[in-house]
C-alpha cells in the first residue's frame, strides 16, 4: 500500500470524530446505569407524612416514631426541662438555630411549635447513628454531674440539649434537625407534611 | 516422544503454557535470602482463593433481602449442612487477610520494596488494599445485624460530607433515604461480584508487575545486577519452583494451623472479629450503645474521631480519614533514603517506624472502645475524654511519618549496602 495517497488530515478526523461519538455513546450509555441506582418510586413513595397520637405521651416522657426509615422523636418536656435549655445557651454551638435544620416556624428557644412538645429526627448530624436518650438531668443516666438533660451519641460522643441543639467540642457540626409537622389537632401530629389538609 | 508429550506440544502450539510455566515458576529467579516476612504474599492468595470458594458457597444459601438476611445467615449457621464451618471460614477469612495483607505491607516498609523500580508494583498492591476494604466494607453490611447495619449507615453518611454533592452522594450510594433493603440488595452484587472482578484484575497486574522487575529482598539491593555471564540468571536467584514453592507449603501448613484454631475454637475472636451486636437483628430505630467498625478499620476510624468539626463540617475528619489511607500511594516518592532496606537505615528512619507502628496500634485499640474508656481530664484540660487527646497526638504522629520523611530519610546516616545478599 502506498503512504502517499493517504489523506493524513482526513484520516485523523475521521479517528477524531469516530472517537467523540463512540465516547458521547459511552456516557450517554451510562447515564440510566447511574440513575439506576438513586432511590425508586418505591422508595420515593415510602416517604409520606405519618400521623401520630401524642394524648398519651407523659410529661417528661418520649415516644419514637417511624418517617421515612428513620426515627423521629416526641418528647413532652416538662418546665423543668425547659427551663434547662436557657442555662445551657452558652454552652451549645448554635444557640439561636442559625443554622437551617429547622422550618422557620420552629426556629425560637425550645426549637418547637408549641414549647411542650419537642419534634426531632433522631439521628445524629455527624453521621448518621441515632443518639441514646439521656433525658434526666445529672448523673442518672451515667451522665457527668453537670449533665442538663438531653440526648448523647454513643458512635462518636456528640451531645445535645433538650431541644436537640448540639454542644460544643463534639464531633456533630450542627443542631440535630426538627422535621416539617403540623398540630392537625391537639392530640394529633403530622409528619412530614407542613400543612393541614396534606 | 510419550503421548503426554505429544499432548503438551499440541498445547503449547495453540497456548503459551510451557513458556508461562518457565517465566513465572521454573525460570522466575528470586533472591536467596528471603526470610519470614516473604511468606505473607502466597498467604494472601491462598485466602482469596478460600474467600472465594467459602463466598460462592455461601451465595447458595444466602438472602440478600432485607427480611430474610439475619434469618437465612442463622440458617447457614444451623440448618446447612457444613453451613457454619463455611461461614465462619468466611468471617475469621476475612480477620486473616488484612492481618496477612497489614503485614505484608509492613514487610515493603521496612526493606523498602516500593522503591524504584517498583512504584507501580507498590500502587497496585495499594489498590488491592483500596478494593478489600470496600470488599469487607459491603460484605459486613450482609449479615443484617445491629453492627452491619449501623456501620454501613456511618460510613455511607461519610460521603454525605463532601461539600456540595455529598447528600445527593450518599443517597445514590444508599439508593434510599436510609440504609435499607435497596441498600442491601446493591451491596450484595458489589460484595459477590463487582469488587472481587476488579480484585482478580489488580491481583494478576500486581504480580505481572513483581515478575517484570523480580522481588526485593531483606538486603535491599537488586540482584539483577549481578548476573552469571553464561547463563544470564542473577547470581543471588533461585527459581521460585520448586525452592519458594516448598518453602511456601511450610507458611501455608503454619498458617492452616493458626487459622484453624481460630475457626474452630474463637470463630467470635471475643468480640473482635465476629462483633457480638451483630448477632442482634437490624433495627433502623436503634443505635446499639457501643459502635465501633471491625479491628481492621479502627486505626482510620480513630483519625475520623479525632478530628474535630471545624467551620460547621465534619468533613475534615472525613478528609483526614480518607488522607491516611491514600497518603500510603505517595511512599515510593516520599522516601529519599540513600538505602532501602532497614538493615542498612540509620537510627532515625527505625525511631519514625517505630513510633508509626506503635501509633498505628494505639489508634487501631482506641477505635475499637468508646471514646470515654479512659476516662475524662480534669478541669484544666477542659474536661476532654483522655482518648480523644491520645488519638489526637498519635495522628499527628501517624501524619508526620509521611510528611517529614523526605526529609529525616534524607538526613539519616545510613550504613553502605552489601554487594551480594547475605544470609
Amino acid at each position: 500500500m502506498a503512504d502517499s495517497n493517504v489523506d493524513r488530515g482526513k484520516r485523523r478526523f475521521l479517528v477524531a470524530a469516530t472517537s467523540v461519538m463512540g465516547g458521547v455513546a459511552g456516557v450517554a450509555t451510562a447515564v440510566p446505569f447511574v440513575l439506576s441506582m438513586t432511590p425508586s418510586a418505591r422508595a420515593r413513595a415510602a416517604g409520606a407524612p405519618v400521623e401520630v397520637d401524642i394524648s398519651r405521651v407523659e410529661p417528661g416522657m418520649m415516644i419514637t416514631v417511624e418517617w421515612r426509615g428513620k426515627p423521629v422523636w416526641i418528647v413532652r418536656r416538662t418546665p423543668e426541662m425547659l427551663a434547662s435549655l436557657k442555662k445551657v445557651d452558652a454552652e451549645v454551638a448554635d444557640p439561636d438555630s442559625r443554622v437551617k435544620q429547622q422550618p422557620d416556624y420552629a426556629r425560637n428557644e425550645a426549637r418547637s411549635i408549641k414549647p411542650e412538645y419537642l419534634v426531632l429526627v433522631g439521628i445524629c448530624t455527624h453521621l448518621g447513628c441515632s443518639p441514646s436518650q439521656k433525658l434526666a438531668a445529672g448523673t442518672d443516666e451515667g451522665m457527668g454531674s453537670d449533665w442538663p438533660g438531653g440526648f448523647f451519641c454513643p458512635c462518636h460522643g456528640s451531645k445535645f440539649d433538650l431541644a436537640g441543639r448540639v454542644f460544643k467540642g463534639v464531633p456533630a457540626p450542627i443542631n440535630l434537625e426538627v422535621p416539617p409537622y403540623a398540630y392537625l389537632s391537639d392530640a394529633r401530629l403530622i409528619i412530614g407534611s407542613d400543612s393541614k389538609g396534606a | 516422544m510419550n503421548k503426554a508429550k505429544a499432548l503438551l506440544n499440541w498445547v503449547d502450539e495453540r497456548f503459551p503454557l510451557t513458556a508461562n510455566w518457565k517465566s513465572h515458576l521454573s525460570e522466575y529467579y528470586a533472591p536467596k535470602n528471603f526470610n519470614f516476612w516473604y511468606f505473607f504474599g502466597s498467604l494472601a492468595l491462598l485466602i482469596l482463593v478460600m474467600q472465594i470458594v467459602t463466598g460462592i458457597l455461601l451465595t447458595m444459601h444466602y438472602k440478600p433481602d432485607a427480611g430474610q438476611a439475619f434469618a437465612s445467615v442463622e440458617y447457614i449457621m444451623r440448618d446447612v449442612p457444613w453451613g457454619w464451618l463455611i461461614r465462619y471460614m468466611h468471617s475469621t477469612g476475612a480477620s486473616m487477610f488484612f492481618i496477612v495483607i497489614y503485614l505484608h505491607m509492613f514487610r515493603g516498609l521496612i526493606y523498602g520494596s516500593y522503591r524504584k523500580p517498583r512504584e507501580l508494583l507498590w500502587l497496585f498492591g495499594m489498590l488491592i488494599y483500596l478494593c478489600l476494604m470496600a470488599e469487607a466494607f459491603f460484605g459486613y453490611l450482609l449479615p443484617w445485624g445491629q453492627m452491619s447495619y449501623w456501620g454501613a449507615q456511618v460510613i455511607v453518611n461519610l460521603f454525605g460530607a463532601v461539600p456540595f454533592i455529598g447528600p445527593d452522594l450518599s443517597l445514590w450510594i444508599r439508593g434510599d433515604y436510609v440504609v435499607s433493603d435497596a441498600t442491601l440488595n446493591r451491596f450484595f452484587a458489589f460484595h459477590v461480584i463487582a469488587v472481587p472482578l476488579v480484585l482478580l484484575g489488580l491481583v494478576v497486574a500486581h504480580l505481572l508487575a513483581l515478575h517484570e522487575v523480580g522481588s526485593n529482598n531483606p538486603d535491599g539491593i537488586e540482584i539483577k545486577k549481578k548476573k552469571d555471564p553464561k547463563t544470564g540468571i542473577p547470581l543471588d536467584g533461585i527459581a521460585f519452583h520448586p525452592y519458594y514453592i516448598v518453602k511456601d507449603i511450610v507458611g501455608v501448613v503454619v498458617f492452616l494451623m493458626v487459622f484453624s484454631a481460630i475457626v474452630f475454637f474463637a470463630p467470635e475472636m471475643g468480640g473482635y472479629f465476629l462483633e457480638h451486636n451483630n448477632f442482634v437483628p437490624a433495627d433502623p430505630l436503634k443505635t446499639p450503645l457501643h459502635i465501633a467498625p471491625v479491628w481492621y478499620f479502627t486505626p482510620f476510624y480513630s483519625i475520623l474521631r479525632a478530628v474535630p468539626p471545624l467551620f460547621n463540617s465534619q468533613f475534615p475528619g472525613v478528609m483526614a480519614m480518607g488522607l491516611s489511607t491514600m497518603i500510603f500511594f505517595l511512599l515510593p516518592w516520599l522516601d529519599r533514603g540513600a538505602v532501602k532496606s532497614i538493615r542498612y537505615r540509620g537510627p532515625i528512619y527505625k525511631s519514625a517506624l517505630a513510633l508509626f507502628v506503635i501509633a498505628f496500634l494505639i489508634l487501631g485499640y482506641l477505635g475499637t472502645e468508646p471514646t470515654n474508656v479512659w476516662g475524662q481530664f480534669g478541669s484544666w484540660l477542659g474536661g476532654a475524654d483522655r482518648a480523644t487527646v491520645v488519638a489526637r497526638i498519635f495522628t499527628i504522629i501517624y501524619f508526620l511519618f509521611f510528611l517529614l520523611m523526605p526529609w529525616y530519610t534524607k538526613i539519616d546516616k545510613t550504613k553502605p549496602e552489601p554487594e551480594r545478599v547475605t544470609l
